[in-house]
């Protein structure tokens, strides 16, 4: 049984100038232990599939799937509040921009010890210790000082860590990292990625990342999958898809690279290749 | 945080001086003065009325008028009514209370009701509620506030004989003034009846009073929240998975207040502003109406006193206001 399994995912989004299909017919599975990267351009529906999935959009956003189900459990049939038990415990998210993502007026401390009061029984005393614990496990120095912080006080990175302690603070089964590291300078990012694979590894968690960088895709992924406005266009193991892409898109992207690059100009994907040929290429 | 206080109390200075020049020269450019005014139908000759202006001590150049009216407020002073001879600081201490009641019952109606109204507008954006709300806030924020409270008094007063027209407190009770709260003094005299009747007599100035700021506070705090409800640590607290009332509730609405507070703050000047004309159509024995007869009848000290004493509340309550946001919002405080 797949930790979390989707099958044609479709999410819409109703629009002043009619309803705008953002995720269309989307379908992945991850098991735990499993480092699955969904790559695709801005726009390509990554984030709003994985939002989609554990009930996150807006409500203008109509959600539909065939499948949706996390550890077995249907996770459309669920109402709102046994979704709520399962959302911050045991699948957990991570975001693109840390220090937006963390609420100013609140101490980062508490932010982390909110999750455990949610959804653990643990006492003041527990919840402050584990917090303590966590900032360690994510290389937080002088974490007792450090909870008592706001998040305009410490760096991207260091709130990068943050989140990363506050999704790891109930043990999830699953965690979805959307751009964990785009917001971060290169060497953060290097740092935050390899914390990652190493608390993945440690947890033997399923573990989702979002990227448009195909060098984060070969460093961490087990699996990829590759969108483009919204539809799946290919399916692959890391390495066959870096060594053979099949879709005449993942060729056009990995050609794309700057390290590919021959010429004065990188290539670009729209010059190449219309939509209706992406599409009629997908391979999955 | 200290640092923070001391730096804001250092700032009232300038702004007290400057509330005392535009106090002393405004009521001295209306035409007439008080001597005049004083005198009446009574045909006064020039030379009586140079006599009084010299014993009041008004013929004497601005400036040194100025400068001797400073000097008394460094000691505390702020002189005497011409027409009762009163200190004007001791009026004011009397009537304050009065105001103050007023004042506060109106600022809690206008938050109690202005942030949820707000709160709940904009999480059901769009909707019915949403546009009806606001309909209703921007009808009450451009109210008239003397056209208002006469509409309440004909339908409620007039018509329905639900509540008294004007004053405090039913003649029937008589209780000496402890706290000069009604609510509070009628409370502690232990009269039988005496909270209930002081309370009939609130309702109707406190509406009148609160429906701007009422209004007001509902649309900001309704924009406020809009633009939070976007941010991406709304999003987080959501994929914590905390339930939509703790999501708005502390997550939204404590970086929502932020603003809020910094209108609920300027609503304060408004509302004394307010208070004036409420004071007058109900008869309400504060300092607005204290104030509007002043002018009236050019009492330079009181109006000029009273004017200076209704800064020095807005101040503090600035002053409140400033360490409350320094509270809200950590990024100042830090």
């Amino acid at each position: 049984m797949s930790l979390l399994e989707v099958k044609n995912l479709t999410v819409e989004f109703q629009t002043a100038s009619g309803p705008f299909r953002a995720v269309d017919g989307v379908s992945l599975k991850v098991d735990e232990g499993e480092v699955l990267a969904i790559v695709g351009e801005s726009g390509s529906g990554k984030s709003v599939s994985m939002l989609a999935a554990m009930g996150l959009l807006p409500w203008t956003a109509k959600v539909t799937a065939d499948v949706l189900t996390f550890n077995g459990r249907d996770m459309q049939a669920m109402s709102d509040s046994d979704r709520r038990k399962i959302i911050g415990k045991d699948i957990a998210m991570i975001f693109q921009e840390p220090i937006a993502s963390l609420n100013p007026c609140f101490t980062v401390g508490y932010q982390i010890e909110e999750v455990l009061r949610i959804h653990t029984d643990l006492s003041r005393k527990a919840r402050r210790d584990r917090a303590i614990e966590l900032f360690q496990s994510v290389g937080i120095p002088n974490p007792e000082e450090r909870l008592g912080h706001f998040p305009h006080q410490m760096s991207g990175g260091q709130c990068q860590r943050v989140m990363i302690a506050t999704a790891l603070a109930c043990n999830p089964k699953l965690l979805i990292a959307d751009e964990p590291t785009t917001a971060l300078d290169v060497t953060i990012q290097k740092q935050i990625l390899d914390l990652l694979m190493k608390l993945q590894a440690e947890h033997g968690m399923g573990l989702i990342i979002i990227t448009h960088d195909m060098g984060v895709v070969a460093e961490t992924a087990d699996r990829v999958i590759v969108q483009y406005k919204g539809r799946q266009i290919e399916e692959a193991d890391v390495l066959s898809l870096f060594s053979a892409p099949k879709s005449v898109y993942t060729k056009a992207l990995l050609s794309a690279l700057p390290e590919n690059a021959t010429g004065e100009r990188l290539p670009t994907i729209t010059e190449k290749l219309t939509d209706a040929e992406i599409f009629a290429g997908a391979v999955r | 945080m200290l640092r923070f206080i001391f730096g804001r109390l250092a700032v009232l200075i300038p702004t007290f001086l400057g509330v005392s020049l535009i106090a002393f020269s405004f009521i001295r450019l209306l035409p007439g003065d008080p001597v005049m005014l004083m005198s009446g139908e009574r045909v006064m000759s020039p030379e009586r009325h140079a006599e009084l202006m010299n014993q009041l001590g008004l013929d004497r150049p601005m400036y040194i008028q100025y400068f001797d009216y400073l000097a008394g407020l460094l000691t505390g002073d702020f002189g005497s009514s011409i027409v009762t001879k009163r200190p004007v600081l001791d009026d004011f201490l009397q009537l304050f209370p009065a105001t103050l009641e007023l004042s506060l019952c109106a600022i809690i109606v206008a938050v109690a009701l202005g942030i949820p109204a707000g709160v709940f507008a904009a999480v059901k954006r769009g909707t019915w509620f949403d546009q009806s709300i606001m309909g209703v806030a921007l009808v009450g924020y451009s109210m008239p506030i003397f056209w208002w409270g006469l509409l309440l008094i004909i339908f409620f007063s007039g018509y329905l004989g639900w509540t008294p027209v004007s004053g405090r407190i039913s003649l029937m009770y008589f209780f000496p003034q402890v706290t000069g709260f009604m609510l509070i003094d009628s409370l502690i005299s232990g009269q039988a009846g005496a909270f209930k009747s002081a309370l009939t007599y609130l309702i109707l100035p406190t509406i009148v009073l609160a429906t701007i700021p009422l209004a007001v506070i509902a649309r900001q705090t309704r924009s406020a929240m809009l633009e939070v409800l976007g941010e991406d640590y709304v999003r987080t607290a959501r994929a914590k998975g905390l339930s939509p009332f703790r999501v708005v509730g502390v997550h939204a609405l404590r970086n929502a207040m932020i603003p809020v507070i910094t209108t609920i703050g300027l609503q304060v000047g408004v509302l004394l502003a307010g208070a004036i004309l409420t004071e007058t159509i109900f008869s309400w024995p504060g300092i607005g109406k204290w104030m509007v007869d002043s002018v009236f009848k050019r009492d330079y000290a009181v109006v000029q006193g009273g004017l200076m004493l209704i800064a020095a509340v807005i101040m503090i309550v600035n002053l409140v206001v400033d360490l409350l946001y320094g509270w809200v919002n950590p990024r100042i405080r830090h």
